[in-house]
């Protein structure tokens, strides 16, 4: 029943969809995992980014990730005000800040989908575009072409995130904030300035993220629940901040997901990322790649 | 003295309490009041439950709803293979329920704060996903239950579930204030101001944190258990709703979780606040009103309404204390 052409094909599917899942888990991995910041709310923030391109592609036939990129600067502003939001109301206040900051987020990612289900109702919405609907065929092996152009544009997106980290001075500083913020502080340099402007990025790649996720299937207001799993365990298995990390713990949890599916079916797809994320935080929460 | 005087007032409370409530099942005739009533009272079991580990304790546990589903799915399990009643429903629901408390408990070991609160969540998923395949108990697509004859005084089974309810709410709050008072709820205290501190200091902390991961799980299944009655139908998508876990997350920290009569009152208001709204609104703004005041209370009123009320009489919390 389970042939070699069949784990190929997962492999390969997996891998592609890996990729996809590191676009939608990187800017976690930069606000929890550099910043801190229990943003159980990121699964709400893209979700909502699926439907504000949804919006511009069904009232002005935009194309998805063109509008994605158009809400790009919207979604960056609207970091800040809400990293500053946070700041004030917990980190500021110290004692007792990851408690409430966890129920702040929750409460937050629950408005956000009512307000979806309000202006949108419940049903699943899609966008279309040229290259939706098409594939490709290599052999026997079909691979969509909306999963073809996720995997290009995922993994030039965390690339690009992952240089700006790396290269770009104020990449640099981000990473210095998340190692020893007070040496950052005598150093002369403002911390909450520096993360303000990290969770504003992190905020921001969402709108690209959020093209992807409704190209690569129909959204629904409660998706976001699915992909609490889906970026949380990518961003632990990763280890905290870690880029390439998660680039490569979010292909293993691609090709993990396609394999348990072709051989269990579509029942068990929304416990796998959740189990593993389980297992990681109970054997290795440092993460597979983590500092 | 003064304790012990709280003590007989509380108990007296209790005990007219329940007899308000048989009285009112005896003379009320119409189902309504009790069919909407029994969520609010299942709603202060679970926040009571909730706020002994996430209030006493510090651990935010947003797996509330793996609990609750898991007392649902007992109870049909059992209704199912043995045709067992009430009692026993609630009975081993709240045995299963320490288990996984245990389970949760064992969590504590490794994670705190956040990673602490997402492994809930991921539990919770997993269970669910887990029932949703087991085919013997209506899979996806959810089962019929068909309800027992009513047991006398009671006219109709809802009255009944209401009365049961009402008595777990009563066991749940004198667990919840017995635990305060006790040595149990200041070493919780202890350890949630400072885990590393309280354990040098010789507090049991992995003893009291599996104390009242156990405690707060069997209170939880159990409420969940005569929710299979009460719908006539169970389905892993509502057994398991996270709705669960972000509305008493809400009830008890709109309430306050320093003191047990915190999450009542949380409970109290919301689920009527949330009754009133789905009847003459609709359930979607229901969870909005939901999360606004959660959000609300978490920014502008950190101690919830227990704080309020506190920080406005200071001085005669000051003699009280």
């Amino acid at each position: 029943m389970f042939s070699l052409d069949l784990l190929l094909d997962a492999v390969v599917i997996g891998v592609l969809l890996g990729c996809f899942y590191a676009a939608v888990s990187i800017g976690l991995s930069v606000s929890f995992g550099l910043l801190d910041v229990p943003h159980v709310a990121h699964p709400a923030f893209l979700v909502m980014a699926s439907y504000a391109v949804f919006f511009l592609n069904d009232r002005y036939d935009i194309d998805p990730l063109l509008a994605g990129l158009l809400i790009t600067p919207l979604l960056f502003v609207f970091g800040l005000v809400a990293y500053r939001l946070y700041y004030e109301t917990f980190e500021r206040r110290g004692s007792d800040a990851a408690v409430r900051g966890i129920a702040f987020f929750f409460g937050v990612a629950f408005i956000i989908e009512v307000l979806i289900i309000l202006q949108f109702g419940v049903d699943q919405r899609s966008v279309t575009a040229s290259y939706i609907g098409q594939s490709f065929r290599i052999g026997d092996m079909r691979i969509p072409f909306r999963l073809l152009v996720a995997f290009a544009v995922a993994t030039a997106l965390t690339i690009l995130l992952a240089l700006y980290l790396s290269r770009t001075f104020m990449g640099r500083a981000i990473r210095a904030v998340a190692q020893d913020e007070e040496a950052v502080r005598l150093m002369g340099a403002n911390p909450v300035r520096i993360k303000q402007w990290a969770f504003g990025i992190a905020t921001a790649v969402l709108g690209i993220a959020g093209a992807l996720l409704i190209i690569v299937a129909p959204v629904d207001p409660t998706l976001d629940r699915a992909y609490i799993g889906r970026t949380f365990c990518v961003v632990v298995m990763a280890g905290l901040g870690s880029m390439a990390g998660t680039l490569l713990a979010a292909i293993i949890l691609g090709v993990a997901e396609t394999i348990v599916l072709t051989l269990f079916g579509a029942s068990w797809a929304p416990a796998i990322s959740f189990a593993m994320l389980l297992g990681v935080l109970a054997v290795r929460p440092q993460g597979l790649f983590g500092r | 003295m003064t304790k012990q005087r709280g003590s007989t007032a509380f108990w007296i409370g209790a005990v007219a309490f329940l007899l308000a409530v048989l009285l009112a099942t005896q003379l009320i005739g119409n189902e309504y009041p009790f069919f909407a009533g029994y969520v609010i009272l299942q709603f202060i079991v679970l926040s009571v439950a909730w706020s002994i580990l996430g209030g006493y304790a510090g651990y935010v546990n947003f797996g509330t709803s793996a609990f609750f589903g898991v007392g649902v799915y007992t109870a049909v399990f059992l209704v199912k293979a043995t045709g067992a009643p009430l009692a026993v429903q609630i009975g081993v629901a709240a045995i299963v329920g320490a288990l996984l408390g245990f389970a949760v408990g064992l969590l504590t070991l490794r994670m705190q704060g956040i990673f602490f609160s997402i492994a809930t969540i991921a539990l919770t998923i997993v269970i669910e996903t887990s029932v949703t395949n087991w085919r013997y108990l209506g899979g996806a697509a959810g089962i019929q239950l068909q309800r027992p004859q009513v047991l006398p005084p009671f006219h109709s089974y809802v009255q009944m579930l209401f009365f049961v309810q009402a008595l777990l709410v009563v066991l749940a709050v004198a667990i919840a204030r017995y635990i305060q008072g006790s040595w149990i709820g200041r070493g919780l205290q202890a350890l949630k101001d400072d885990e590393l501190a309280a354990e040098c200091t010789g507090v049991p902390t992995l003893r009291l944190k599996l104390l009242a991961c156990v405690i707060s799980g069997a209170l939880m299944c159990a409420a969940g258990a005569p929710a299979a009655m009460y719908l006539q139908y169970a389905d892993p998508g509502s057994a398991f709703n996270l709705n669960y876990s972000v509305s008493v997350l809400a009830m008890a920290l709109i309430g306050g979780t320093a003191h047990w009569a915190g999450p009542v009152i949380g409970a109290v208001l919301l689920g009527v606040t949330q009754q009133l709204l789905a009847v003459t609104i609709s359930s979607e703004v229901n969870v909005l009103v939901l999360g606004i005041m959660l959000v609300l209370f978490v920014v502008g009123a950190p101690e919830g309404l227990i704080g309020l009320i506190a920080r406005l009489r200071p001085k005669r919390a000051e003699i009280g204390a």
